[in-house]
């Protein structure tokens, strides 16, 4: 049984339920430390100024869309090969989340690149990348609200996340290749100047924030999901346990 | 070989059936397409209507209509394609012939590669060979044709293959024409770069060999993985 | 230091508060739509929970 034990999304559900406090915390806790960092302790930037502060949400939402990505990729070649129903799950939990930090690292990049580069939207490579993951997301989440039968939109999800994922270095290739041929639209200094180590820190406080938030919020949407659609099991375990309560076993609390 | 395709075969000749299974769907689609010769012709005249568009929204100058010919031929050969994708499999979904396929004795990676390559041929291949005439009308010189042809030689058969995963995965799903288009749009984008960017640098005078190799090697990177992925989407749409 | 100088940011307060305010809003909107969701799907289990008490009640 060990941990495989959890790949069942009845038992997981007791078990996300108990780690979802856990990771609530550390996220306001690192977002707490990395916003203090970052707005009062760093100091202000030598060329940017102070609308460098930007970095702090931007960069950690721009790691997260990459990552994320990635995270449901391998949640995929699970779903499809081990078959197991949570890692599709866990997919559906993520993409939305995934796709909130891709919006959100385009708008704080347009507002950033505004003042230091003079313009909201460059057709630079990272920025064109980031928009083309932002379609990849969007084309996942329709897919899988579009077929109606779970299982197969499961799968079929799973599919088409593997298939983007080994898509993305090629595309972001390709669109780095297509910027430098038309020469003109790169833009450098996306980083301040140089980092003071006190920036560095504060940036991936932040990050570590942002993604124990991906964990906590993606707990909660797939503790729904798993309602949703287990609705049978978790009201049989839910019956066992509220009539017989075996005192310390893994369900004791939903 | 004369023994029926569901009987059992002897080891050896393992190998030769499983080919047959490419050969099969291949003529099969063939057959269909010739047959229904209306539906070839409307997606090559869409492409041409498409390209047509872009002088009447922009204008007749010429030296900003040959500076974005590569780009707009590029989108319509993509848009043209995208248009055709559900031929390849949603038909034979409909009717039934795709769960028989996938039930029969050949192996289903072969079944799907034989029925792409059939697209490519009724579709991705008459589009490049028209695009010299479109070129033409853009002031393109016959270097730029050639390079633009070549382009798309290279680049259209990965429209079908990449295409036909998001065919696959949309079958019989509500909606599926613009959720196809939303799929398949965003894993274009190299092929489109790519292959428009060869015929810019054809343009600018600059060496082509880098940019078509990279299609090329798309192609045989697609060509060899593509089809075991589009057979895995088929069995999940058929479960 | 002076919060009336921290909240202009050099002048630029559109661009940094635009950034952090619309990453926060986007966070507070998707924590509010998600319990919401996860309160629905619990709120059906504990139902039928309830329900079967009632039916335990009558026999």
């Amino acid at each position: 049984m060990s941990i495989f034990k959890y790949s069942s999304p009845a038992m997981f559900f007791p078990l996300a339920g108990k780690l979802l406090p856990w990771f609530s915390a550390l996220a306001v806790l690192f977002g707490a430390i990395g916003l203090y960092l970052g707005l009062f302790v760093a100091p202000e930037d030598f060329q940017q100024g102070e609308v460098y502060r930007i970095i702090f949400i931007h960069v950690p939402a721009a790691w997260m869309a990459m990552f994320i990505y990635l995270v449901m990729a391998m949640y995929g070649v699970m779903a499809l090969t081990l078959n197991t129903r949570l890692s599709a799950m866990m997919m559906e939990a993520l993409a939305p989340t995934g796709a909130i930090f891709t919006a959100l690292a385009l708008w704080t990049g347009a507002l950033w690149g505004r003042p230091t580069w003079g313009t909201y939207w460059a057709w630079d490579a990272r920025m064109t990348s980031t928009l083309i993951l932002l379609f990849l997301y969007v084309g996942y989440i329709a897919l899988i609200n579009a077929i109606e039968d779970k299982k197969r939109a499961d799968k079929a999800g799973a599919l088409l996340v593997i298939v983007g994922s080994v898509n993305v270095p090629i595309i972001y290739f390709s669109v780095k290749w297509w910027n430098t041929l038309h020469q003109g639209l790169s833009v450098s200094a996306t980083a301040p100047s140089k980092m003071a180590s006190i920036m560095l820190w504060a940036m991936l406080t932040m990050a570590i924030a942002c993604w124990m938030y991906a964990i906590a919020i993606s707990l909660v949407r797939v503790r729904a999901i798993i309602c949703e659609r287990e609705r049978d099991r978790i009201l049989g375990q839910e019956r066992i346990r509220r009539r017989e309560p075996a005192p310390g076993s893994a369900v004791a609390s939903l | 070989m004369s023994t029926a395709p569901h009987s059992v075969q002897p080891y050896e000749s393992a190998g030769f059936a499983a080919e047959r299974g490419f050969l099969v769907a291949f003529a099969r689609d063939a057959r269909l397409a010739v047959r229904s010769k209306g539906e070839v012709v409307q997606a090559l005249a869409f492409f041409v209507v498409i390209v047509s568009l872009f002088p009447l929204a922009i204008g007749p100058e010429s030296a900003l209509l040959k500076r974005i010919a590569p780009g707009v031929v590029w989108v319509a050969a993509l848009l043209s394609v995208l248009l055709t994708l559900p031929r390849i499999l949603a038909n034979d979904h409909a009717d039934g012939t795709l769960e028989q396929l996938a039930l029969s004795v050949y192996p289903l990676p072969l079944i799907v590669a034989g029925k792409i390559v059939a697209h490519w041929l009724i579709t991705g291949l008459p589009l490049a060979l028209l695009s010299p005439v479109l070129g033409l009308q853009f002031g393109l010189e016959s270097r730029e044709l050639a390079v633009m042809f070549a382009s798309l030689m290279l680049g259209t058969p990965v429209l079908s293959l990449v295409g036909s995963i998001g065919a696959a995965l949309t079958l019989g799903v509500r909606g599926g024409s613009i959720l196809l288009a939303l799929l398949v749009l965003p894993l274009y984008i190299p092929v489109l770069i790519f292959g428009a960017g060869a015929v810019e640098q054809s343009m600018a005078g600059i060496d082509v060999s880098a940019n078509l190799s990279l299609l090329g090697a798309i192609l045989l990177l697609g060509g060899l993985v593509v089809p075991f992925a589009v057979a895995v989407a088929v069995k999940i749409s058929l479960d | 230091m002076n919060w009336a100088e921290f909240f202009s940011m050099d002048g630029r307060g559109f661009y940094v508060w635009g950034s952090f305010g619309a990453f926060a809003i986007a966070i507070v909107v998707e924590i509010i739509f998600v319990r919401l969701r996860a309160g629905r799907a619990q709120a059906a289990i504990e139902d039928a929970l309830l329900a079967d008490k009632a039916r335990g009640r009558m026999q």
